[in-house]
C-alpha cells in the first residue's frame, strides 16, 4: 500500500498551509492557506479510508468539504467588511481586539 | 447521524422466519402503498390551492395508485400462499434505523394475510370516500385542506397496518389519532365540533398510555425486541412469563378500548360524528377504529397466552367485547340523529370483533372487520346522501318518506342495513354467524367445538343481533317511510355519491361468498373458507387455534333471533305508528301511549339510554368536578392553613438568622476577604495577561499551532511509551 506517500503529501500541504496562515498579511491569502490545511486533512481521511477499506473516511471528507465551503463564505464576507471599513485587508492592522 | 448513515449503508437486514429472497414486486415494494398518499398529502398541502380542482384529483389518483398496488399485493400473496405447503412465511423487509444502547430500532414492512387484507380494505374504502367527497364537500372553504388530510389519514393507516415492529405501530397509531382529530374538527368554527375533536383526541390519549406501557412490558418481557415476528414467536414458544403477558395484554386492551370505542371509553365515538360524513365513513369503516382490532389481531399470541383464551369460558377481552356489543346496540335506540345511530352501531359491531378475538375466533373477527367495513361505509355514505338532500341529520324532525325521492340511496341503504342485521344471504350474516359459532357456546346437535365454551358470549351475541335488527328497522322507517317531515323538496344525489353507494352495496350483498363455511353443502368445496385459508397465518408466529364447526342449527337460530328483533320493531313502526299517522293525517315518529310513556321500568330504561348510561355525566360531572371542586378546595385549605403557616414561621426565623449572618459573615468574611480579595487578585492577573492579547489574529494562530504541536508531541510520547 502506498499510504505513506499520501501522508507525506498531506503533511507537506499542511505545513505550507500553516506557514501561509502565520506569515501572510493579506486576509485572502490566509483564507486560502486555511483551505490548504483543510484539504491536507481531507487527503489523510480519504487515504486512511481507502487503506482500511471503510467508507467512514470518505463520508467525513465530504462533511469537511461542505463545512469548508461555508467557512470560506463567511471568511470572505468578513474580509470584505474589513476592506470597506479600512480600505485595506492587512491583518496586522486589524487589531481592535487588543487588550 | 453518522451512525445512522453507517447502518443504512449495510445490506437490508431481515429477521425471523421471513424469506429474504424476492417475493414479487408488489410484496417487496408494498411500502409504496402508504408512500403515495403521503406524498399526495404534501403536494396538496403545498400546491393544492393552485391546482385545478383544489387537489382532489391528485388525492384520488394517489389513492387509486395505492389501491392498484394493494390488489397486486393481494394477488401476489395468493400465489405465495398457494406455493407454501406447510405454513406460510410472512414477507418481512426492514432496515436498521438507528442503534442506541445495543438495541437496534428497525423500520420496515411486514406482509402476511392480515396486512394484505387490511391494505385492500383501507385503500378500497378510502378511494370511494375520496370520490364521494368531491361532491359532498364541494364549495367548502377548506376543500383543499380536507383532501390533504384525507390523504394523510389514509397514508397513516396504511403505514400502521404495514408496521413490522411495535414501536412503528405506536407511531402509526398516534398519527391516525392526530389525523382523526384534524378531520373531526374540520368545521372547527362551531364550538361543539372542536369540542368533539378534542374529546376524541383526549379520550384516545387515555388508552395511548396503556399502549405505551404495554409495548414497554412486551419489549422487556420478550428479551429486548420490538420486532413483531420475533416477539410473537417467543411468546408462542412459551419463553415469556405469563404474568408479564397478562399485564401487557391488559394494558393493550385499554388502548383497544379507547381506539376501537369499547364500552366505557366509547364516548368519543358518537361525538366524532361532528366531522364531515365522508370522514365518519372512513373513521368507522376502514381506519381509526379498526386500528385497535388490527393491533389485537397482529399481536394475537400476546392476548392468546396472556388472556388464556383456549379452554376457558370467560376472559377480559371477550367480556369487554360482549358488554360493548349489547350496551352499544341498546344506545342506538334512543338517538334521533341518523349518524349517531350508525355510530353506536359501529361501537356494537366493534364489540363483536373484540369478542370474537376474545373467544379465539380470529378469522371470524377479521372476516367481520372486512364485511363491516363495506356495509358500514355504505350506511354512512348513504346517511350523508340523505342529509345532503334534507340538510339535517335529525331523523324525527326532518326526514321520512324519502324512499320515493331518493330511490338509489334507499335501495343501497336497505341492502347495507340487511347486511348489518345479519340476514342471509348478505355479507353480515356469514361473518356474524361465524363469530357466534366461534364462541363454542352452542350446545345443540353436536355444538360447534371452538376454543372454549363461551356460552355467555353466545347469548350476548344473539341478543345483540336482535337489537341490531330492531334499531336498523327503526332507522329505515324513520328515514325512508311515513310522510316527509322536513322542509323543501328533497332530491336524489349526484353520480359521484350514488356510484360509490352501489359499489359498496354490491360488496355488502356478495361479500359473504368469500368465506363460506367449511362443509357447507350448497357451495363448491374448492371455494369454501377462502378468506380464512389465505388470510389466517399458519406459522410459528401465530398460535394454534381450533376452528369452530359451522352449524346449520345455529345459523337458523341466529336468523330467527334477528328476524324476531326486526319483526318487533316492524310491528311497532310499520304497523302501529304508520296506522296512527294515517289516522291523524300527519307523519308520527312514535305513539303517544307507547311503552316509554307508560312509566315504570321502560321509562327508567329509556331515560338511562337517552343519558347514555350517564357516562358523560360520570366523566364531566363526577370525575372532572371532583378534581375541580372538593379536591381543589381541600388543596386551597391546605395551602392557606398548613403551607402558609409553615412559610410564615420559616420566614420570620430566617429574617432573624439573616440579620446575624449579615453582620458577621457577610460583611467581614465575604465582603472583605473573599470579594475584595478576589477582585484584587484578578485585577493583577488581568494586567499581566493583557499583554498577550495583541489583537493580532496571526499571533493567536501561532500560539494555537504551537500548543497543538506540543500536545501532539506529548501524545506521541505517551503512545511510544
Amino acid at each position: 500500500m502506498i499510504l505513506n506517500q499520501f501522508l507525506l503529501l498531506a503533511a507537506v500541504l499542511f505545513c505550507v498551509g500553516v506557514y501561509g496562515v502565520l506569515a501572510r498579511r493579506n486576509g485572502i491569502m490566509v483564507l486560502m492557506s486555511v483551505e490548504l490545511i483543510l484539504n491536507s486533512v481531507n487527503i489523510n481521511l480519504v487515504a486512511f479510508g481507502a487503506f482500511r477499506d471503510h467508507v467512514a473516511g470518505e463520508v467525513f471528507a465530504l462533511f469537511v468539504i461542505a463545512v469548508a465551503a461555508a467557512e470560506v463564505g463567511i471568511g470572505l464576507a468578513i474580509v470584505l467588511m474589513i476592506y470597506r471599513n479600512r480600505r485595506s485587508i492587512d491583518l496586522t492592522e486589524a487589531d481592535l481586539l487588543k487588550g | 447521524m453518522f451512525a445512522a448513515a453507517l447502518v443504512a449503508a449495510d445490506e437490508t437486514v431481515a429477521y425471523g422466519p421471513s424469506s429474504t429472497d424476492s417475493a414479487g414486486f408488489f410484496l417487496d415494494y408494498a411500502w409504496l402503498v402508504p408512500l403515495l398518499p403521503a406524498l399526495s398529502f404534501l403536494v396538496i398541502l403545498l400546491f393544492g390551492k393552485r391546482m385545478r380542482g383544489g387537489g382532489a384529483g391528485l388525492g384520488i389518483a394517489a389513492v387509486s395508485g395505492s389501491f392498484v398496488l394493494s390488489i397486486g399485493a393481494l394477488i401476489t400473496w395468493f400465489d405465495h400462499r398457494d406455493e407454501a405447503h406447510e405454513g406460510v412465511a410472512a414477507v418481512h423487509r426492514s432496515v436498521g434505523w438507528l442503534t442506541s444502547g445495543g438495541v437496534t430500532f428497525d423500520a420496515g414492512i411486514l406482509l402476511d394475510g392480515l396486512s394484505v387484507m387490511m391494505l385492500l380494505v383501507v385503500t378500497a374504502v378510502s378511494l370511494l370516500v375520496h370520490i364521494y367527497s368531491t361532491d359532498y364537500v364541494a364549495g367548502d372553504s377548506r376543500y383543499t385542506h380536507f383532501f390533504a388530510f384525507l390523504s394523510l389519514f389514509t397514508a397513516t393507516m396504511l403505514f400502521f397496518v404495514l408496521s413490522d415492529n411495535t414501536l412503528q405501530m405506536i407511531v402509526g397509531w398516534e398519527l391516525v389519532g392526530v389525523c382523526s382529530f384534524v378531520l373531526i374538527g374540520h368545521w372547527w368554527e362551531e364550538k361543539p365540533n372542536s369540542d368533539a375533536a378534542l374529546k376524541a383526541f383526549l379520550t384516545n390519549r387515555v388508552g395511548d398510555v396503556g399502549l405505551l406501557v404495554g409495548v414497554s412490558i412486551l419489549f422487556f418481557a420478550a428479551g429486548n425486541t420490538f420486532d413483531t415476528l420475533t416477539l410473537s414467536e417467543r411468546v408462542n414458544a412459551g419463553e415469556v412469563s405469563h404474568t408479564a403477558l397478562l399485564a401487557a395484554s391488559l394494558c393493550l386492551l385499554a388502548a383497544v378500548m379507547s381506539k376501537s370505542g369499547q364500552f366505557i371509553l366509547h364516548t368519543w365515538l358518537p361525538d366524532a360524528m361532528a366531522g364531515p360524513t365522508p370522514v365518519s365513513a372512513l373513521i368507522h369503516a376502514a381506519t381509526m377504529v379498526v386500528a385497535g382490532i388490527y393491533m389485537v389481531a397482529r399481536l394475537y399470541p400476546v392476548f392468546w397466552e396472556g388472556m388464556s383464551i383456549a379452554g376457558s369460558s370467560i376472559n377480559m377481552l371477550a367480556l369487554v367485547g360482549a358488554v360493548t356489543l349489547l350496551f352499544g346496540g341498546l344506545l342506538a335506540f334512543t338517538q334521533n340523529d341518523i349518524k349517531k345511530v350508525l355510530a353506536y352501531s359501529t361501537v356494537s359491531q366493534l364489540g363483536y370483533m373484540v369478542m370474537a378475538l376474545g373467544v379465539g375466533a380470529w378469522t371470524a373477527a377479521m372476516f367481520h372487520l372486512f364485511t363491516h367495513a363495506f356495509f358500514k361505509a355504505c350506511l354512512f355514505l348513504g346517511s350523508g346522501s340523505v342529509s345532503h338532500a334534507v340538510h339535517s341529520f335529525d331523523m324525527k324532525a326532518d326526514m321520512g318518506g324519502l324512499r320515493k325521492a331518493m330511490p338509489h340511496t334507499y335501495r343501497t341503504f336497505l341492502v347495507a342495513s340487511l347486511a348489518l342485521m345479519g340476514l342471509p344471504p348478505l355479507a353480515g350474516f356469514w361473518s356474524k354467524d361465524e363469530i357466534l359459532a366461534g364462541t363454542g357456546g352452542w350446545g345443540f346437535f353436536g355444538g360447534t367445538q371452538a376454543n372454549g365454551a363461551y356460552t355467555l358470549m353466545l347469548v350476548m351475541g344473539m341478543l345483540g343481533s336482535a337489537v341490531t335488527a330492531a334499531y336498523m328497522t327503526r332507522v329505515i322507517y324513520l328515514t325512508f317511510f311515513g310522510e316527509y317531515r322536513g322542509h323543501g323538496q328533497p332530491h336524489e344525489s349526484g353520480p359521484r355519491i350514488i356510484v360509490p353507494l352501489y359499489l359498496l352495496a354490491t360488496v355488502a350483498l356478495l361479500g359473504g361468498l368469500v368465506n363460506m363455511p367449511k362443509g357447507f353443502q350448497l357451495w363448491p368445496k374448492a371455494w369454501q373458507e377462502r378468506f380464512g385459508h389465505y388470510f389466517e397465518p399458519e406459522a410459528a408466529y401465530f398460535p394454534y387455534i381450533a376452528h369452530a364447526r359451522p352449524s346449520w342449527s345455529l345459523g337458523i337460530a341466529a336468523t330467527v333471533v334477528a328476524l324476531a328483533g326486526a319483526g318487533a320493531a316492524w310491528r311497532y313502526y310499520f304497523k302501529a305508528v304508520a296506522s296512527r299517522s294515517a289516522a291523524s293525517a300527519q307523519s308520527l315518529t312514535e305513539i303517544d301511549d307507547g311503552p316509554v310513556s307508560r312509566g315504570g321500568l321502560p321509562r327508567a330504561a329509556h331515560t338511562t339510554l337517552v343519558n347514555k348510561y350517564y357516562l358523560d355525566h360520570l366523566y364531566n360531572g363526577v370525575i372532572v368536578k371532583a378534581v375541580k371542586g372538593p379536591i381543589a378546595k381541600a388543596a386551597y385549605w391546605i395551602n392557606q392553613r398548613v403551607i402558609d403557616a409553615v412559610v410564615n414561621t420559616a420566614g420570620r426565623r430566617s429574617v432573624t438568622a439573616g440579620r446575624a449572618v449579615y453582620d458577621h459573615v457577610d460583611q467581614t468574611l465575604i465582603d472583605r476577604i473573599i470579594v475584595d480579595g478576589s477582585g484584587r487578585a484578578s485585577d493583577a492577573t488581568g494586567e499581566n495577561l493583557r499583554t498577550i492579547q495583541t489583537g493580532k489574529v496571526q499571533q493567536y494562530a501561532a500560539i494555537l499551532f504551537a500548543a497543538a504541536t506540543i500536545l501532539a508531541g506529548v501524545f506521541m510520547l505517551i503512545l511510544s511509551l
